[in-house]
């Protein structure tokens, strides 16, 4: 199985730089390169929902989970683990409202 | 001095009467002696800035060479051709109306656009109502992701955030309906050979408020070079009626009253233009935040949200590119 990190740098290298990963690290800030605008996080965050079958609360849709390849990585892994685990059990992380 | 030892509407203070001669020297320069036309086309809503380059369009080129034309739609409140028609009368303009809601329908606008809210409020449908909003934003630990507001017949309202599909296709629904307004402007232009006005101020100009070959296509922008606090000092100026200044700047193109703040900026419009003044003017955000009314992270994340906001509208305002330039034309 692919390592998250590669999937999602994958997903990210050739949809927000077309392909051309020069120098693109995996801690890099999304914002502060300008690789998104608002319409790229909803994108990102459709892919992510679909593609690792998770859903996504609105206090969770914020630059500390989402704003680079390893934020997003342990973001997301957490919210697998969250998901299989069942609702009891409380997000890892302080984000209000990740379990209903 | 420094500019920022002064209130935000002092640091943006002009001389409206100067300003005014300015503009209309140079609006006169460019339909009459550049561009060779009889007058002027504007697409007056009822808002500040259309109104005003309506009054400034009259005094270049004199009230007889003014079409005010009104395009108001199915979703448009009244009080846009109410408004509207106050310009036109304060000016003793020349007007057309052309309900552009028949073009809209049968370019599927209205059902486009319900069918992208379906995919995230599958009830949506005959007697709702709605708008897109962003939250309120100044804090760098948020994204400004937008939401759709919708409203059901029996009043009840419910607030959904949207996907990228879902707000793509409001979006390119939506915007057939600027693109429909400005293909009404250039028709009465091409019969009276006049040019048409365009009406953004610095603000929407700047981080690319508007629709492409929509409301951001024009043949000259006399107000893109000053900030909406300027726009009100001028209008001010002009004698621009003054419910019209007192109305809050509404785009008025979803079926919900929708203020500009909560479709572009999510920022209160004065504090934005200020701290696009101070952006622009190379203010630091320490400098700017006591003025502003924010603090200085606040300040720091809107300057990176103006750089963000320019990058990502570029393409709405770049002209078509040349592969080769020609020598001839350009």
């Amino acid at each position: 199985m692919p390592n998250l990190q590669d999937e999602l740098r994958s997903y990210i290298v050739e949809n927000y730089l077309f392909g051309q990963d020069d120098g693109f690290r995996n801690g890099d800030s999304f914002w502060e390169l300008g690789l998104m605008d608002s319409t790229g996080v909803l994108e990102l965050i459709s892919y992510v929902e679909e593609k690792y079958a998770i859903s996504l609360e609105s206090s969770e849709i914020i630059p500390a989970n989402l704003d680079s390849i390893e934020k997003l990585a342990r973001f997301v892994s957490r919210k697998i683990e969250d998901s299989s685990a069942g609702p009891e059990i409380a997000p890892a992380m302080d984000t209000p409202g990740a379990s209903q | 001095m420094n500019p920022v030892a002064t209130s935000p509407l002092n640091t943006l203070r002009i001389d409206p009467a100067r300003e005014t001669e300015r503009i209309a020297t140079r609006i006169a320069e460019i339909v009459f002696g550049q561009f060779k036309r009889k007058g002027a086309v504007i697409g007056v809503s009822g808002g500040i800035d259309s109104s005003v380059v309506a009054f400034l369009c009259a005094r270049a080129l004199g009230k007889e060479r003014v079409l005010v034309l009104f395009t108001p739609e199915s979703d448009s409140s009244p009080d846009s051709l109410r408004l509207g028609r106050m310009v036109a009368d304060s000016l003793g303009a020349a007007s057309a109306l052309e309900d552009i809601s028949g073009i809209l329908r049968a370019a599927g606008c209205y059902e486009r656009r319900d069918i992208a809210i379906r995919l995230v409020v599958p009830e949506y449908g005959e007697g709702y109502k709605s708008k897109i909003v962003l939250p309120n934003l100044t804090d760098a630990r948020e994204y400004a992701i937008f939401s759709v507001v919708v409203q059901s017949p029996n009043g009840q309202i419910k607030k959904v955030r949207l996907t990228a599909k879902a707000y793509l296709g409001i979006l390119a629904a939506t915007n057939f309906k600027q693109r429909t307004r400005k293909m009404m402007e250039y028709h009465h232009a091409d019969q009276l050979q006049y040019a048409v006005a365009g009406t953004p101020n610095r603000l929407e100009y700047d981080l690319g408020f508007f629709v492409k070959n929509g409301d951001g296509a024009a043949d000259f922008k006399p107000i893109a070079h000053l900030y909406k606090s300027q726009v009100y000092q001028l209008a001010e100026f002009l004698g621009v009626p003054d419910e019209i200044r007192r109305r809050i700047p509404t785009t008025d193109t979803y079926s919900l009253e929708q203020s500009q703040e909560e479709f572009y900026f999510s920022l209160p419009l004065e504090k934005m233009d200020f701290c696009l003044y101070g952006k622009n003017n190379g203010l630091s955000a320490a400098d700017m935040a006591e003025r502003a009314g924010l603090t200085k992270e606040q300040v720091e994340h809107v300057y990176k949200m103006i750089e963000s906001t320019r990058r990502a509208t570029l393409y709405l305002r770049s002209n078509p590119i040349l592969i080769n330039t020609t020598g001839e034309v350009g």
